[in-house]
């Protein structure tokens, strides 16, 4: 178990050195001198030099390599060009905003579509499932921004069920403002897991211990919820580490639109203003949480499926 | 020769529908199946109204010019013409003719990123299954890395460093779209790489390259088309969003940026803008969902039975 950690955790360094590569690639080289897309066309001499000087770019192409591997093993990543505050700051501020929109709303979706995806694949065949599979085809259909212009135009500016957009630090009160993009999320991601947890469970019930189970007499209920589930944690882990980008594509589009001052709100306004230190460093903190997201995973594995350590 | 005799005749006088059916090749089952499957005949047909749709718009045939004015600002859907069956928006122009651009735009975006895509996760894949060893090693940690930087990151820092724009988001989504197919063209190239075939193909003295492309890639390329379909939703998904983010499309009508504008629009009850490019999104969407499930069931041997 623990030689398994170990070569896992030294197994991503090279990733990690690669996505520092490769930010900076797009970044530094690919990109060339970023200083005229953060100061625009009309900027002076001066402006330029001060700019370069505070962002290091006057310096040779390895140094700054070096200075960016600097700030991600410091978590220093200097300052935001369009606000002036420190990025590492910003990030600290909107982590929390961000994890008790997308965690509560994470947690939510995976159950629910588990239980779902395992009472569809429990009737799979009859009329109940087909229904649940066609839903699941439509929602993965229709786009994530229809289902938040429309949640948000309907249910909070119509209706009235909830505040058009906001946040609050105090806790009882956050929730008003959390539930509504919570839900949205749920809906968009329902379909597309639903119907991938429906054929991981579908296909461990062909196996043969299902029907050595069928054989010694257990009821259905209790093959699938003791045995099948048990067996399909696999897939299912591994799903849940592909809906990361999701995620953080979740978070983006809704903590805009629902102005909770998360990541997601940080990154899309450093987009608008062409605030290029922001965006690296989230670029490269994304990533990093990516690879830390999948390392947790293999982790997992040996827990739910001692024979992944052997291999 | 008497046995040769004897069985002739037989076979000969079997009534037409017992004697062996002809041997399908896989692309030749494949196409039998799609046509019996009736889903994935309406989803084609779905899908070339699209590209029929798309290629008379790039041609300046219909809807042209997508920014003559109609009508008055915000006017509501009516049939009394076809140019404001789907209302106008702020500046009068008609909705329905910006739909119909938009197309344009989703299905170009698909097909520039699958063109530049396709290519380099072939050839990485290929190369990486084929030889393994170091090559395999590099471009395995090569598509690793790309792979951990989440695709909505990539794609905005891709169209940020290149400029906004058409062409700079062609490119964004052809360099982070690759890593799939790279991915399932290794795994199959391990397989195939030792097969018999390929052994013989060797002993003939075919070279490492003839082996790849001519032998072994025609045994695997059925899994492009199917991740073409995956391509094209994704492709298109993201042209929405990038839009949306301002990064996309500039100056030109597309579905991200009609439901950019209907953010401002539905709060005066303007809901049409919003709802036009949302369903001519979700129908193309849907189809290429549909059909990528048919034709997976329909190329792929391993479900066959």
């Amino acid at each position: 178990m623990f030689a398994y950690i170990v070569r896992k955790l030294l197994s991503t360094i090279p990733t990690l050195l690669g996505v520092a590569l490769i930010v900076f690639a797009l970044f530094n080289l690919v990109g060339g001198d970023p200083t005229y897309q953060m100061l625009g066309r009309h900027a002076n001499a001066q402006q330029i030099e001060e700019v370069r000087h505070e962002y290091g770019f006057d310096q040779s192409r390895p140094v700054q390599f070096l200075n960016y591997l600097k700030q991600i093993v410091t978590f220093d990543y200097g300052r935001s060009y369009s606000t002036r505050q420190s990025i590492s700051q910003m990030i600290g501020d909107g982590i929390v905003p961000s994890l008790s929109l997308m965690i509560p709303a994470f947690l939510l979706t995976t159950l629910l579509s588990i239980a779902i995806g395992l009472g569809a694949a429990y009737f799979r065949g009859k009329a109940i499932d087909r229904v649940t599979v066609i839903l699941c085809i439509f929602g993965m259909s229709l786009p994530m921004l229809g289902y938040i212009l429309f949640g948000q135009y309907f249910f909070a500016f119509k209706l009235g069920w909830f505040p058009i957009s906001g946040y609050e630090t105090a806790w009882p009160d956050r929730v008003q403002y959390i539930i509504m993009p919570m839900v949205i999320f749920v809906l968009v991601s329902l379909g597309y897991d639903v119907r991938f947890y429906r054929t991981a469970i579908l296909e461990e019930t062909s196996q043969d211990y299902v029907r050595t189970a069928r054989a010694k007499g257990l009821s259905e209920p209790v093959i699938f919820f003791r045995h099948v589930l048990k067996n399909s944690m696999v897939p299912i882990l591994t799903n849940i580490v592909i809906e990361i980008p999701l995620l953080i594509l979740g978070a983006f589009l809704l903590e805009s639109f629902f102005g909770i001052p998360g990541l997601g709100s940080i990154t899309i306004d450093a987009v608008n203003n062409s605030d290029f230190p922001v965006i690296k460093a989230m670029t490269t903190l994304v990533a990093f949480l990516y690879i830390l997201g999948n390392l947790a995973t293999d982790v997992l594995y040996t827990l739910v499926d001692p024979r992944v350590r052997l291999k | 020769m008497t046995t040769e005799v004897a069985i002739a005749p037989t076979i000969q006088s079997l009534p037409e529908n017992e004697k062996f059916p002809p041997s399908r090749s896989l692309w030749g089952d494949a196409l039998l199946r799609i046509k019996r499957d009736r889903i994935a005949l309406i989803c084609i047909g779905i899908l070339s109204l699209y590209s029929i749709i798309a290629l008379t718009c790039q041609f300046g045939w219909i809807a042209t010019p997508w920014d003559k004015v109609v009508g008055a600002a915000y006017q509501p859907p009516s049939f009394s013409s076809i140019e404001l069956i789907f209302g106008t928006d702020l500046f009068g122009r008609s909705v329905f003719f910006k739909v119909l651009h938009g197309t344009r735009i989703a299905m170009s975006v698909g097909l520039m990123s699958s063109l530049l895509s396709i290519p380099v996760g072939v050839t990485l894949g290929a190369l990486a299954g084929y030889f393994g060893g170091w090559v395999d090693d590099l471009i395995v940690w090569f598509y690793t890395t790309v792979s951990s930087i989440p695709n909505i990151m990539l794609l905005i820092s891709v169209t940020f460093v290149l400029g906004k724009g058409l062409s700079a988001m062609y490119v964004a989504l052809g360099v982070t779209a690759w890593v799939g197919l790279a991915r399932v063209m290794r795994g199959e190239f391990i397989k195939h790489k030792s097969r018999e075939y390929v052994l013989a193909a060797e002993s003939i003295g075919a070279g490492h390259l003839s082996r790849i492309f001519k032998h072994i890639l025609p045994n695997v390329s059925h899994f492009i088309i199917i991740n073409l379909s995956i391509q094209f939703v994704s492709a298109i998904k993201s042209e929405v969003i990038l839009s949306f983010l301002g990064l996309g499309v500039q100056g030109q009508p597309s579905w991200g940026v009609m439901i950019d504008d209907a953010k401002l629009e539905l709060s005066r009850g303007v809901w049409w803008q919003l709802a036009g490019a949302t369903f001519a999104m979700f129908f193309v969407v849907l189809a290429f969902n549909l059909l990528g499930d048919s034709l997976r069931d329909a190329l792929d041997p391993k479900l066959k039975h």
